[in-house]
């Protein structure tokens, strides 16, 4: 089972992104639960989704507390909200930042890192700051967990048409492309 | 496995294929409603079902729906006005919750004396006060009494398979009640999982011929007096009324066999088996068994798989089919464990537990048989009930299994989260 927990703000469209990252994951033949959290999502307030994969029938219908993987598509969302709660030793994290890896502060159970200067591309490409496609680009990336080309598949099967369907494919290579990632070497505990 | 693909018996029979998709339980529901091609829906949005209306109109505007899509005022006015449909001939659908099926209320109580088979599925919310708009089953517990069918769903494959279903069992002779198809709002309505869509041309062949209105009808060439004003206490009026009464009672009845016939029905034709009343999980060994309802029952069974592990004899027992209560399926797994511990989403008020608990306690009367047991109240307001939940419940079950004594009031799973 590997399970990612996605941050963002609502009208950031990170819900969707977990929908379209589970239609990938179902594309190559895996098991893929995403739940959203609830309330009344109001633009700008910090939202959360739960996906979850595996090679057999996923049962548990639950939110995620120890996620594998930490998606937060938003750079200023990390001043107020914990989004590394509960994530497990040797997690990923996939962050939309303009900063370099040394100016982050990130807990011990960080392994990898995958930055990406998502709100620059995102206004370069859509005009406004809507980053989620950027950052499946991203999490196929620096995970591998799910291919390049079957985000494409699911992103043409989605509700996207046209001009705003060509703008989030040209966000999922542009994600792909640029985003950097790292792995952080830590001395074993004494 | 509740979506078990079975082994295809014989080549002309297989199922077709069937495309794999990923959809929430809403999406799947809607899927469900367009293979067993409706003549009309009518609908109004309310939290957390509004986005089953939004699929259905799409799937219509979309021309993958052949139904007339009827935007009413209210929820009372929905359902009144699938009631003409119905008594029209017409394969009839609609969904609520929460305050809107409070408000289709006084409809809702007439649609089972009329025998009309209208399916409605409840995306389940808890009840309102304090506010919320969240899952729970709340909603559908209240209304159990008003002479609908009640099933509820697990996962999303069994929301879209059981919505289908409901139909047939709805507009069986031997049955002729309206179908809940009752969905947890949040978990099963926004989950999105990959489920497999039947082929059309096999549910077309499961559906056969519609036959909604061969006993009660507005038409012309057959006039009748419909929902007649009984006699009260004059002339026939006490045995007139007994007969509706009795004939809804024996149709209820009726159904929990039907329910079986059109399950196994499902899984010749299409491959995939759902328990239809009663389901056992790692029962047969078993000294103590949990019961669930719902979306909880998949991280239980994970939970099941774990204690199973650790050495504790525990098994599950799901209910998926609450009304008619399946009295005598439940009696048969009753009778196999010595405690029992019951988890409701839901609060009896009057009972001080939750409402399938105090249906269970009515069970093991029946059964004659006295076994420790005690209720669980979770998951109220969208609250998750999660594997570590789950193992509070196999722990304080197995408790009274070794003498622990039963509390007399109920254990609310999320007092502290």
């Amino acid at each position: 089972m590997y399970e990612v927990r996605f941050h963002g703000r609502g009208g950031q469209g990170s819900v969707m992104a977990s929908g379209i990252l589970a239609a990938a994951m179902v594309e190559e033949g895996k098991y893929a639960v995403s739940i959203p959290s609830f309330g009344f999502e109001r633009r700008g307030a910090p939202v959360v989704s739960f996906l979850r994969m595996s090679e057999r029938e996923i049962r548990q219908l639950t939110n995620i507390y120890q996620p594998d993987c930490i998606v937060c598509v938003d750079p200023t969302l990390t001043k107020s909200v914990d989004i590394f709660a509960g994530m497990k030793v040797g997690g990923t994290l996939i962050q939309a930042t303009h900063r370099p890896l040394a100016e982050l502060t990130l807990p011990d159970c960080v392994a990898t890192v995958g930055l990406l200067d998502a709100v620059k591309i995102a206004l370069e490409i859509f005009k406004r700051p809507i980053t989620n496609t950027l950052m499946l680009g991203a999490f196929a990336r620096t995970t591998g967990v799910v291919s390049l080309d079957s985000l494409k598949r699911a992103l043409d099967d989605s509700d996207f048409r046209d001009a705003g369907l060509a703008q989030n494919m040209t966000a999922l290579e542009r994600g792909y492309a640029e985003t950097v990632v790292h792995q952080i070497e830590r001395r074993a505990a004494a | 496995m509740t979506t078990a693909t079975l082994e295809k018996a014989a080549a002309a029979d297989a199922p077709r294929k069937q495309k794999v998709i990923l959809a929430e339980g809403n999406e799947a529901a809607a899927l469900g409603v367009a293979l067993a091609r409706p003549d009309m829906v009518s609908v109004y949005p309310i939290t957390p079902q509004s986005s089953l209306v939004e699929h259905l109109a799409k799937l219509i505007a979309d021309g993958r729906m052949d139904a007339d899509i009827v935007d009413a005022e209210g929820e009372h006015s929905v359902l009144s006005v699938l009631q003409g449909g119905a008594l029209a001939g017409a394969r009839t659908y609609t969904a609520t919750c929460g305050p809107g099926l409070a408000f289709m209320f006084e409809p809702y109580f007439r649609t089972p004396g009329m025998r009309l088979p209208i399916v409605l599925t409840i995306v389940t919310r808890d009840g309102i006060t304090p506010q919320s708009v969240w899952g729970g089953h709340q909603d559908a517990m209240t209304v159990r009494e008003a002479g609908w069918i009640q099933v509820y769903c697990e996962n999303v494959q069994e929301v879209l398979d059981t919505t289908v279903m409901a139909f047939k069992i709805a507009e069986h002779h031997d049955v002729m009640l309206p179908v809940n198809v009752c969905l947890d709002g949040n978990y099963l309505s926004y989950g999105a999982s990959r489920v497999e869509l039947p082929d059309q041309a096999d549910v077309d062949e499961f559906m056969g011929e519609k036959d909604v209105n061969w006993h009660v009808a507005l038409d012309p060439l057959r006039p009748m007096a419909v929902d007649p004003l009984t006699g009260g206490t004059t002339g026939k009026g006490p045995q007139t009324f007994v007969r509706y009464r009795k004939g809804q009672c024996r149709g209820m009845q009726n159904a929990l066999a039907v329910i079986e016939e059109v399950h196994a029905d499902w899984a010749k034709r299409i491959g995939r088996s759902f328990a239809p009343l009663v389901e056992e999980y790692r029962l047969e060994d078993a000294e103590f068994a949990i019961m669930t309802l719902g979306s909880m029952t998949g991280a239980a069974k994970d939970a099941i798989d774990e204690a199973r592990d650790a050495g504790k004899k525990v098994g599950l027992i799901k209910i998926k089919t609450f009304s008619p209560f399946p009295v005598d399926a439940l009696m048969k797994a009753l009778a196999k464990v010595r405690a029992l511990g019951v988890i409701d989403r839901s609060v009896g008020f009057r009972w001080n537990c939750g409402p399938m608990y105090q249906e269970t306690l009515g069970v093991l009367y029946r059964l004659g048989r006295h076994i420790p047991s005690m209720s669980f109240i979770g998951g109220l307001a969208g609250a998750d009930i999660t594997i570590p939940h789950v193992h509070r419940v196999i722990a304080d079950t197995e408790a009274l299994l070794n003498g622990a004594t039963a509390p007399t009031e109920p254990v609310w799973l999320n007092e502290k989260d």
